[in-house]
């Protein structure tokens, strides 16, 4: 265990530094220039060159590379360009809210997703088991900016039951996470859905009810623990989806994370935030499926960690 | 719901005296009783007919067996009694079974879950996937022993392991705390009997329950049911195709074919005057072991009696398969920079040789390393030792001197439903080996395909269907044909009837040796039957933990078994002679030893022992 987790932390720092090269590479590929940005359009040929030596954007590829990951591995993430702050002191003012964002939207998903598989495949072949489908159907295909913007319209702006945008109470997650989460729900219903009639097939489901089990102790003492285990692998997965799903969410609700930073850096080029909040979530997603990962065998106990 | 209580407390345990009578006027004391029992199944072309108005007795203490092939109904019987039919495909259209003055068959699904488990326990065929992988084997039986009335968890713990020393389970009190997969078959089926009988259910239905096992396995497993019974006065419905089986345990035998009864009546009457034709052939088909003795020859060797010298000849002919101490070792890697941790050893130091138009035999159960023997023959995976075919060493070779080799061996797997590609049209699958090698095109392709097919007892018209279109025993007899396709000198022949019905698989091992008659194959036939081994070799080894324990000719072996693993082996086989003496329980000895073994572990070297004639022992 110590050692199958000590193999995949070393595992990380090479996938890191594999994304930290690529993404630089593209940044410096980019056809924009970071320092005309900074100076701005009316700034002397002049000016700019001077920025562009203050920030080191005059020295050959790998140099700045090799400075950029100097800096990383003693915990500098640079300096933002535009907003003159130090990026570490930017992600991390902006990280909890997203994170609470995200929490939000694992819940809604499981929830959401979960209850719409079970009882879809429960009622597999019905009208019911069509209209879920449906709904997962555009939870996986709408994309998340509609769905947002059509909640934020029946439900605040029509039925002003939650704040149109912002950030701080109970009430303002609600809308973001149900937006994040929808698309996962979309997905965890369907898995759900066909894993669970696939469990309902099994041996061991007949022998559950040739004990004399009720139906709901065979439901939820048999059934769904097992159904279950390939939904804990995704789920991994997810923080992928849900890095790429907060820029558009968090900007949709107004929601101050870092999706909305990074989306600001994208716009301006501003190198350093770009490649810190890219770092942070490769960070995330491969911590994420390790933690999959791991609770994976003490679901199932037939995985064995090697 | 009254009824159910005042059926249960009536029940004393009889005395094995009153047993006996009983069985002898059934009617007498009858606890079940089923009645045109009618199960229909959806099928795209309508509803089709599984069980056909049935009816049988069950008395009190009674084992009633129900025997029949692949597709006869009989566990559609047992599923119906229990309404575990597979819904909606499934269903009963009618018919009535009595229990304890109740129609269950009317009941609803609530009623029934309340004769699942109490009145009723069932075991199923498949060990491996009736437990559920994720629970606890404590957690298992403690459901069924709580689920009609409330039990207190440690209540619930203290009679799990009640029951886990009853069904003979070593070290009870640990297993509750393991998982499914860390039993081995045998356990986990001890297990399954152990939930059915958790609730003293009136009625146990054990669908094959040791079709999936070894026979050294079978024979515990079968003898702790009559053990069981004999204890607790419950009343056994044993669905079987295995007619060994029914002479060890039955009272009253039922035989089934397409839905129907085709005869019932006692054990006896059955096996010494069956009435039905159906009936006849079923025991006709039946290899039995022993019924050999005192022939050197395999059943179809050609009838003209050899001359002394001609049934010496293959001794003087070079082999064509010459294995010289082969080792199949698996590391297993862990770690983490995944260094090899544990080693399994497969196969251990190997030395056999097989004559032209010879069939030896390797016998033992499962995880004894004679289908990994087979593999390392056509280098299927990686070995150490010295193979040699057809004089020509395989060690190391690859690309197009590789498939020289493969051409002259090739392989008949176990279950044929896996093994063709269900894309691809039999004729081409059977043509698929020539065109690989390069040895037929066009017409000459066609033909050679077209003689296969009529040699292996299929027709030519057939080479353009599907293999989902062919039954298990046509399709292993495609198998055959493309196994035969590059003539080769050898074919391994991996349990290769055990997937099949006894009639079929009677039919498919006389086709085997007629071929080796015509064209002086030989044969290396791995199988775990004792009775189909007696009756296609020529020799004989007997594996148990990768290595050899015994080997020699056919005679030698069966007629003189000189190893105690071969005695026991031979012992554990089911004798479809119900004059024979059921076997006494014996407590389980322990499980098989693990061939996992520590990195530094060095196998003992076995002294070999000639005791004449060529018959070896090794210990």
């Amino acid at each position: 265990m110590l050692a199958y987790v000590a193999r995949r932390l070393l595992q990380t720092v090479l996938i890191l530094l594999g994304i930290s090269l690529v993404t630089f590479v593209l940044l410096y590929l980019v056809p924009a220039d970071p320092a005309r940005q900074i100076a701005g359009r009316s700034a002397t040929a002049q000016t700019v060159e001077n920025i562009r030596q203050q920030l080191g954007l005059n020295l050959p590829f790998y140099e700045q590379y090799l400075r950029y990951l100097t800096g990383l591995l003693h915990g500098d993430f640079g300096r933002s360009y535009l907003q003159k702050t130090e990026v570490a002191e930017l992600i991390r003012s902006r990280l909890p809210a997203s994170l609470l964002l995200m929490c939000g939207a694992i819940f809604c998903e499981l929830l959401l997703g979960l209850t719409m598989g079970v009882v879809a495949a429960l009622k597999r072949g019905s009208k019911t088991d069509n209209g879920l489908m449906i709904v997962s159907f555009v939870g996986v295909s709408a994309p998340q900016f509609v769905i947002g913007i059509l909640l934020l319209y029946v439900f605040a702006v029509q039925l002003g039951w939650f704040p149109i945008g912002g950030y701080g109470t109970f009430k303002h997650l609600v809308l973001p996470s149900i937006t994040l989460g929808f698309l996962g729900a979309g997905w965890y219903s369907r898995m759900m859905r066909s894993s669970l009639i696939d469990v309902l097939r099994q041996d061991y489901i007949r022998t559950a009810r040739a004990k004399g089990l009720t139906r709901a102790k065979i439901l939820f003492g048999h059934a769904i623990p097992n159904a279950i285990l390939p939904i804990i692998a995704m789920i991994g997965i997810d923080i992928g989806l849900f890095m790429s799903g907060i820029v558009v969410v968090e900007s949709v609700f107004g929601w101050p994370g870092i999706g909305q930073l990074a989306w600001q850096a994208i716009q301006r080029i501003d190198i350093p935030i770009i490649m810190g909040v890219t770092m942070i979530s490769a960070f995330a997603i491969v911590l994420g499926n390790l933690l999959a990962d791991l609770i994976a065998p003490w679901v199932d106990p037939r995985i064995k960690l090697r | 719901m009254k009824s159910w209580d005042a059926g249960r407390e009536s029940r004393v345990p009889l005395p094995l005296s009153e047993l006996i009578s009983s069985m002898n006027k059934p009617q007498q004391d009858t606890l079940l009783s089923v009645r045109n029992l009618v199960t229909q199944v959806a099928t795209p072309q309508g509803a089709k007919i599984v069980v056909d108005r049935l009816s049988f007795d069950l008395g009190r203490g009674e084992t009633l067996c129900i025997a029949g092939e692949s597709g006869s109904g009989k566990s559609m019987t047992a599923l119906s009694l229990m309404q575990l039919l597979p819904k909606p495909m499934a269903r009963v259209a009618s018919g009535e079974a009595i229990l304890n003055g109740q129609n269950i068959l009317a009941l609803s699904e609530g009623q029934m879950r309340q004769v699942r488990g109490r009145h009723i326990g069932m075991i199923f065929q498949e060990p491996m996937t009736s437990l559920n992988p994720v629970l606890t084997v404590g957690r298992q039986l403690a459901e069924a022993i709580a689920a009609h009335k409330p039990v207190s968890a440690a209540e619930a713990r203290r009679k799990a392991k009640d029951l886990l020393d009853q069904v003979q389970i070593s070290d009870a009190a640990r297993r509750l705390d393991q998982y499914p997969h860390e039993l081995s078959g045998g356990m986990r089926q001890r297990v399954m009997i152990a939930i059915a009988l958790a609730q003293s259910p009136q009625i146990l239905i054990a669908d094959e329950p040791t079709t999936a096992l070894d026979v050294t396995v079978q024979s515990q497993i079968l003898a702790l049911i009559r053990k069981l019974q004999a204890e607790n006065g419950v009343s056994v419905i044993l669905i079987t195709h295995d007619m060994g089986v029914v002479a060890e345990m039955a009272d009253h035998v039922l035989v089934m074919n397409r839905g129907r009864e085709v005869e019932s009546g006692p054990l006896k009457r059955i096996f010494e005057t069956p009435a039905d034709t159906y009936t006849k052939d079923l025991l006709a088909a039946v290899p039995r072991l022993g019924e050999m003795t005192g022939t050197t020859q395999p059943k179809r060797a050609p009838a003209a009696p050899k001359k002394p010298e001609a049934a010496a000849k293959p001794d003087a002919m070079a082999p064509v398969v010459d294995v010289e101490n082969l080792v199949v070792r698996f590391d297993i890697k862990g770690g983490i920079l995944q260094r090899p941790i544990k080693r399994v050893h497969a196969v251990e130091g190997v030395t056999f040789q097989i004559k032209p138009g010879e069939t030896l035999s390797l016998v033992g159960e499962s995880g004894c390393g004679k289908s990994t023997t087979g593999k390392a023959l056509l280098n299927l995976i990686p070995w150490r030792g010295n193979i040699r075919v057809g004089g020509k060493e395989t060690a190391g070779l690859t690309g197009p001197e590789r498939k020289q080799v493969l051409r002259d061996i090739q392989m008949i797997f176990q279950d044929p439903y896996a093994s063709l590609d269900p894309r691809m049209r039999v004729g081409d699958l059977v043509a698929e080996p020539l065109v690989i090698h390069g040895l037929a095109s066009g017409s000459e392709l066609t033909d050679r395909v077209e003689y296969l097919f009529r040699r292996t007892g299929l027709s030519a018209d057939q080479m353009k269907r599907y293999p989902h279109e062919f039954s298990g025993g046509q399709r292993q007899r495609i198998c055959i044909a493309r196994a035969l396709s590059l003539s080769p000198k050898v074919i391994v022949a991996d349990e290769s009837v055990a997937a099949l019905d006894v009639s079929i698989q009677a039919q498919v091992l006389d086709l085997l040796q007629d071929i080796q008659n015509e064209t002086g194959i030989s044969y290396l036939f791995i199988s775990h039957d004792m009775a189909v081994v007696e009756q296609i070799s020529h020799r004989v080894a007997v594996m148990y933990m990768g290595r050899f324990v015994e080997s020699g000719t056919r005679a030698q072996v069966f007629e003189n078994p000189q190893h105690p693993y071969t005695k026991r082996l031979m012992e554990a086989v089911p004798v479809a002679d119900p004059d024979r003496p059921r076997k006494a329980f014996v407590p389980a000895d322990g499980e098989l030893p693990s061939p996992v073994k520590d990195l530094s572990y060095v196998p003992p070297v076995l002294t070999r022992q000639d005791i004449g004639g060529g018959h070896t022992v090794w210990s």
